[in-house]
């Protein structure tokens, strides 16, 4: 007995072991499994998004409301970053470029900065907060309070008349957004070049925008739709699938600013690679 | 309270005009949970069906059953001769026009003002009423629920009995041949709670409809109920009229009861 005493001790030591090596294998099974179930219902999300797009009797209406919540109540918000962006990049830029002597360089090159790469993925970073997290929580709310449900049993088909406006919305409106803080952005490098300088609004317009060619314009603005589809697609889907509890709108608007602004760097390095093929 | 004007349900008239809802064994469950495991039961034209059961026994899926607001796993549900389970979505449409479903929080689109969420509906299910009209219609459902002077308000600005008889207006505006109530009186004051209760009735007189009202208020059930029916497990535990229900000896209906 002496004898098999460590050896049952092992056994039982051993079969612990292995009990908790199959419930962590079983969580992390589960784990997984949740991760492709939500990918597939998110895929499954698209579909029907993107065959209701293109069925009758487009809530016009509610297309253009959406347009004005997304568009014209952002741009207070874009208006003050991408005038502080091209002041920044201005003031910081403006040194370097004195050392070598090539100032006159400034504008082209914080136009260029900004068309291409800063004012693109800032303004949709900042609307993926916004934008992305608003429709999170507003989607949510309306599922917890059951609002989705009464529409549904209006006869009002929710997905079409509260996920396609808002996508489409922000498709068209966060390109916009860019252009404008673009602009801006330009405008506010205007200013920081004359803290230490005195260049003319003239002179430095021109100089900005004889450097920009169509490349330089084409690509960044298509990638901006993308960006625009995919804040209006991530904030509807986390907001319209949230749970019933109230703390599932939180968590809805977290993830969909989370996600959304994810999905927008990787979709920025992608079309950085397409541009640079080009 | 009083209710004004003309029903348009009085000309309306379902395919069994005796039995406008038939439900056959439904069984709905949730992962390994059933909720409702063989419930079957029958709404007959004009009749205030009350589902009594304890919180969590299936009352509320019984009726988002109905609407297909959840997909039930088996049995068979006919509203107005016409299997729901089986319908695609323009069907489900159809059928959706015919029913209106207050929701236990009242579900206010809280964007809109009570006018804008009267609006709705109607705007979706009546689509060739003029201006003039939807503004009649909306007048007319606001006196019925006797809120005449909140229609411009928001939602945030009603009191939770306000937004109950806001909403029921809003169900009642499209003139539904079926009313559903989840919870009607929950969360409500005794004396409110008695409003909705009598309202429920008054729009049974006045509309024609036929109602399954879910509830645990006994008050509310009292006062509505004019055949009962108890779940219990997943189940119908009992079915019968308010008297019969008082006079059960079961302890378990005795514990709702008194």
């Amino acid at each position: 007995m002496k004898i098999l005493a460590p050896v049952i001790k092992v056994k039982e030591i051993a079969e612990k072991h292995s009990i908790k090596l199959v419930d962590k294998t079983l969580a992390r099974t589960v784990k997984a499994g949740n991760f492709l179930t939500e990918i597939a219902d998110a895929f499954l999300f698209m579909t029907r998004v993107t065959r209701e797009t293109f069925s009758r009797q487009f809530e016009f209406r509610e297309f253009l409301n959406q347009c004005y919540q997304i568009g014209y109540k952002t741009l207070p918000l874009i208006s003050v970053t991408g005038i502080i962006i091209g002041l920044v990049l201005t003031i910081q830029t403006r040194p370097a470029l004195l050392s070598f002597g090539a100032v006159g360089l400034l504008p082209g090159m914080v136009a260029i900065s900004l068309i291409r790469e800063m004012g693109p993925v800032i303004t949709a970073l900042i609307c993926a907060g916004k934008i992305g997290s608003g429709m999170g929580a507003e989607l949510g709310s309306m599922r917890v309070t059951e609002q989705i449900d009464a529409m549904e049993v209006s006869s009002t088909n929710p997905i079409k008349f509260l996920v396609v406006t808002r996508v489409l919305a922000a498709t068209i409106m966060v390109p916009i957004l860019v252009l404008y803080a673009d602009a801006l952005g330009i405008l506010g490098s205007w200013a920081g070049a004359n803290i230490k300088g005195n260049v003319s609004f003239v002179l430095f317009f021109s100089q900005a925008f004889s450097q920009i060619g169509f490349i330089d314009f084409l690509p960044a603005l298509v990638k901006t739709f993308f960006f625009g589809a995919i804040i209006g697609f991530v904030g509807c889907y986390k907001g319209y699938t949230a749970g019933r509890g109230t703390e599932s709108v939180g968590i809805a608007a977290n993830s969909a600013v989370v996600l959304a602004s994810l999905l927008v760097i990787i979709v920025d390095l992608i079309a950085v690679q397409i541009t640079d093929m080009l | 309270m009083t209710i004004a004007g003309t029903p348009e349900t009085a000309s309306k008239k379902a395919e069994n005009p005796e039995q406008v809802i038939e439900i056959t064994s439904l069984r709905k469950g949730f992962g390994s949970e059933v909720v409702l495991s063989n419930v079957s039961l029958k709404l007959f034209a004009g009749e205030n069906l009350v589902v009594l059961g304890k919180s969590g026994s299936g009352k509320s899926v019984l009726i988002k059953c109905i609407v297909r607001l959840m997909e039930p796993d088996e049995g068979k549900i006919i509203v107005l001769g016409d299997d729901v389970v089986a319908m695609d979505r323009s069907g489900l449409g159809e059928m959706r026009k015919k029913i209106g479903f207050l929701f236990q929080s009242s579900a206010l689109y809280d964007s809109m003002s009570v006018k804008q969420n009267l609006e709705f509906p109607l705007r979706r299910i009546k689509r060739d009423l003029t201006r003039e009209q939807i503004s009649e219609k909306i007048e007319e459902v606001l006196e019925n629920v006797g809120l005449s002077d909140a229609i411009d308000k928001m939602p945030s600005q009603l009191s939770g009995g306000m937004r109950k008889r806001i909403s029921l207006a809003r169900t009642l505006i499209v003139d539904p041949m079926i009313m559903l109530y989840d919870e009607p009186t929950t969360g409500l004051d005794p004396v409110t709670s008695d409003e909705i209760s009598i309202l429920i009735n008054e729009v049974q007189k006045k509309y024609k409809t036929s109602s399954v009202i879910i509830t645990h208020d006994i008050a509310c059930a009292r006062t509505t109920a004019n055949r009962i029916i108890m779940l219990l497990n997943g189940e119908v535990y009992k079915e019968g009229n308010m008297v019969e229900f008082e006079k059960s000896d079961d302890p378990l209906i005795n514990s709702f009861f008194k």
